[in-house]
C-alpha cells in the first residue's frame, strides 16, 4: 500500500470518504512514523496513541453505519501543546505546568472531537510561546526535518516539523508575533494566522493577548483552509471572538485566482537584514503572479519600522500580567523553600524554579515598561506605534488587496547560533509581527529553496482584517504555479529523515 | 530616559515573585540593558495627537446571554492544584510569624 502518511488532508478526506481506507489506517500509519521519525525531530511532547485509535475506530464504524460525517472526520492532526486537552497532558513547554492535565478542552480541541478528529498529540513549542527556534521549551528543542541541525522556527517549531516530517497531516498552531508563519517559513509548511477574533482562543494558555490567534498548520493552502473552517467563528467563551461568519474559505482556496488583484510589495519589508536566496525567491514568486494576471505594486509602510520594538513592549508588558497566575497556589509547580515560609516566599521559589530564561526574561522587561514613571514612555507609546501601524495597512490596502513579503528575513539557522543573543533571535519575527500588531490576517506559503543554503524560503501574503478568504485565494495560485515549476511539492525534495539520522 | 541596572533588575524581580541568584541578576541586568536600549526610540515616534491602539479589532461591551451553563465541579478545578484541603485550595502562610 502506498504511504498514507504522504497525502493531503483533502486526499486523505476523500479517501476516507470513498472507504478506499480506513480512519484506523490513516491514524495507525501516522501514529508509526511518529514512532520512526520522532526520536529524530522530537516535535512531540505527548503521543495520544489509544484515544487516537479509539476515535478513528469510532468513525470507521459511524461510517460502515452509514452515520453522517464530516469530510475531516477520521483525518488526524497534531495540537500545540500551548492548547488544552481533556485527557492529556498541556506543559506549555514549561516545567511549571509539567504533569498538569487540563478539566477542560480548548474550544478548538471541542470543534476537531465534534469533526472527529482523532488527535494524535501535543506538539514542542517555546516555552509559553515565547521564542522564534523552539530551543527555549524546557524539553528540548524540536529539529528541522530539512537539516536536523537546524531549529524548525518558533514558537509553533513542533506543529511545523510535525507536518513537514509526515508525523501529521495537519496541526494547530498560535501566531503572537509570527509563531505559526515563521515556522512554516523555515520548513517548507503552510501556517496561517486568522484575522484576530477569528478564531477562538478559549483554552489556549495566553501570551500576550492583545495578539494571540490560533491557526492552522498544514502542508497545503487547501488543507489550513479546510482546517480553518473547522476551528474559525464565533465563539461565546471568548469575548475577543469576532460574531462573522467564518467565511467561504476553502471555495477560495479551491478557486484560487488573481487576475486583476492588487499585490502590494512592502518597501520596508525586503533589502537590508534578508538573505539573498530569500529575495531570489520573493522576486521569482511575484514574477509568477504576474504572469497569472496579478498587478504588483509598491506600497510604503513607513512604520513598520519601529513594530519590533512595540511589540517588545507590548508583548512582555500583556506576558508578565498573564503569567502571574503561575504562582504555586492553584496549579503546577510549587516550590517550598526550607523554614516555615510565606506564600510570597513559595511563589518567588515556584517561578524561580520553574520558568526558563526567556520568560523570565520577558516576565521582568514587562514588569520594567509597565511600571510607574516609565508606562507612559514605554507601554503607552507602543500602543501609539500600534495605531501608526494600523494606519500604514489602511493606507496600503487602499493600494492593495493583498500585501506580500518574505515571510522571514533567513532560512533556517543553526540549532545554539541565536541562542546567548536575543536581539538577534528577535529579529526573525521583523516581517511577521506587524500582522499581529494590526490584528490583520497572514498566510506563508513555501517560495522554494534558497541557492545558497538549499533550505525552504517561505512567502507572505497579508489581507485586511476580516478578508482571510483573500489569502487563500492567492496562495493557492502561488502554490500551484510553483508546484508546476518545480514538478511536484516542495517537501517532495526533502531529505529522507532517516537518511539524515543516520548520516550524523 | 533611566539606565536599567543590576538594582533596577533587583527590584524588577521582586515585583514579579521570581527569587535571582546574583549570577542571574548580573546576566539579566546586561542582557535587559541592551533590549531597552533597542527599543528606546519608540517613545519618541508617535506625537500626542496620535490615539493609542489597546485592541487591534474594535469592539463594544461583550456580554453572554444571562443563562445558567455547565462550569467545573469543585473537584475538577482543585485537580490540578499542588496542594488542596476540604474542597479549596490549600496554601502556605500568607503573613510571616506566629
Amino acid at each position: 500500500m502506498t504511504d498514507l502518511t504522504r497525502f493531503s488532508a483533502d486526499a486523505l478526506s476523500r479517501k476516507l470518504a470513498s472507504k478506499e481506507v480506513s480512519a484506523v489506517e490513516v491514524t495507525r500509519a501516522h501514529l508509526d512514523r511518529i514512532d520512526a521519525v520522532d526520536g529524530a525531530i522530537n516535535a512531540f511532547l505527548h503521543v495520544n496513541t489509544d484515544e487516537a485509535l479509539r476515535v478513528a475506530a469510532e468513525v470507521d464504524s459511524a461510517r460502515a453505519g452509514a452515520e453522517p460525517l464530516h469530510p475531516l472526520a477520521g483525518v488526524p492532526i497534531a495540537v500545540k501543546d500551548l492548547i488544552v486537552t481533556r485527557g492529556q497532558p498541556t506543559t506549555a513547554g514549561s516545567k511549571i505546568l509539567e504533569g498538569w492535565q487540563s478539566p477542560y478542552d480548548a474550544t478548538v480541541v471541542s470543534r476537531l472531537r465534534a469533526a472527529r478528529m482523532p488527535l494524535l498529540g501535543k506538539t514542542n513549542l517555546d516555552e509559553f510561546a515565547m521564542g522564534s527556534s523552539t530551543e527555549h521549551s524546557a524539553y528540548g528543542p524540536t529539529r528541522n526535518p530539512w537539516d536536523l541541525d537546524r531549529i524548525p522556527g518558533g514558537s509553533g517549531g513542533g506543529s511545523a516539523a510535525a507536518v513537514a516530517a509526515f508525523e501529521a497531516p495537519l496541526a494547530l498552531g498560535t501566531d503572537t508575533g509570527g509563531s505559526i508563519r515563521q515556522p512554516g517559513a523555515v520548513t517548507g509548511t503552510v501556517g496561517v494566522k486568522p484575522t484576530y477574533g477569528g478564531v477562538s482562543r478559549y483554552g489556549a494558555i495566553a501570551m500576550a493577548s492583545s495578539l494571540d490567534q490560533i491557526g492552522p498548520v498544514s502542508r497545503t493552502v487547501l488543507d489550513s483552509a479546510l482546517l480553518h473552517e473547522v476551528i474559525g467563528g464565533h465563539d461565546p467563551r471568548d469575548s475577543t471572538s469576532l460574531t462573522d461568519p467564518v467565511g467561504a474559505l476553502v471555495e477560495a482556496a479551491r478557486r484560487g485566482e488573481v487576475e486583476g488583484m492588487r499585490i502590494g510589495v512592502i518597501t520596508e519589508l525586503q533589502g537590508e537584514g534578508y538573505q539573498a536566496g530569500v529575495l531570489t525567491r520573493f522576486q521569482e514568486a511575484l514574477e509568477l503572479l504576474r504572469a497569472a494576471g496579478a498587478e504588483i505594486v509598491e506600497v510604503s509602510c513607513p512604520n513598520f519600522r519601529y513594530a519590533l520594538g512595540a511589540y517588545y513592549l507590548i508583548m512582555p508588558s500583556e506576558v508578565s500580567s498573564n503569567l502571574a497566575k503561575y504562582d504555586g497556589v492553584r496549579f503546577g509547580l510549587r516550590v517550598v523553600p526550607d523554614g516555615a515560609p510565606t506564600i510570597e516566599r513559595v511563589m518567588g521559589a515556584t517561578r524561580a524554579a520553574g520558568f526558563g530564561d526567556e520568560v523570565k526574561r520577558r516576565i521582568i522587561l514587562g514588569t520594567y515598561a509597565l511600571s510607574a514613571g516609565y508606562y507612559d514612555a514605554y507601554y503607552g507609546s507602543a500602543q501609539q506605534v500600534r495605531t501608526l501601524i494600523q494606519r500604514d495597512f489602511a493606507a496600503a490596502f487602499e493600494q492593495a488587496d493583498v500585501l506580500i513579503s518574505p515571510t522571514a528575513p533567513t532560512t533556517a539557522f543553526k540549532l545554539g547560533e541565536k541562542l546567548g543573543d536575543p536581539l538577534a533571535m528577535y529579529l526573525n519575527d521583523v516581517a511577521t509581527i506587524p500582522a499581529n500588531l494590526a490584528g490583520v490576517p497572514g498566510l506563508s506559503v513555501p517560495g522554494g529553496l534558497a541557492d545558497e543554503d538549499g533550505l525552504p524560503v517561505g512567502i507572505q501574503f497579508l489581507a485586511p482584517a476580516r478578508q482571510d478568504a483573500r489569502l487563500y485565494r492567492v496562495g493557492a495560485v502561488l502554490e500551484a504555479l510553483l508546484e508546476e515549476s518545480w514538478g511536484g511539492p516542495l517537501l517532495s525534495r526533502a531529505p529522507e529523515i532517516t537518511q539524515i539520522a543516520g548520516g550524523k | 530616559m533611566a539606565e536599567l541596572n543590576r538594582d533596577d533588575v533587583a527590584h524588577l524581580a521582586r515585583l514579579a515573585h521570581i527569587d535571582m541568584t546574583d549570577d542571574e541578576l548580573d546576566r539579566m541586568a546586561g542582557e535587559l540593558a541592551v533590549i531597552v536600549d533597542s527599543v528606546r526610540s519608540i517613545s519618541e515616534v508617535a506625537g500626542d495627537d496620535v490615539p493609542a491602539t489597546s485592541h487591534p479589532i474594535p469592539l463594544s461591551n461583550v456580554f453572554r446571554e444571562d443563562v445558567v451553563g455547565t462550569t467545573l465541579t469543585n473537584e475538577e478545578a482543585l485537580l490540578g492544584a499542588p496542594d488542596n484541603a476540604d474542597g479549596r485550595f490549600r496554601v502556605p502562610a500568607i503573613l510571616d510569624g506566629e
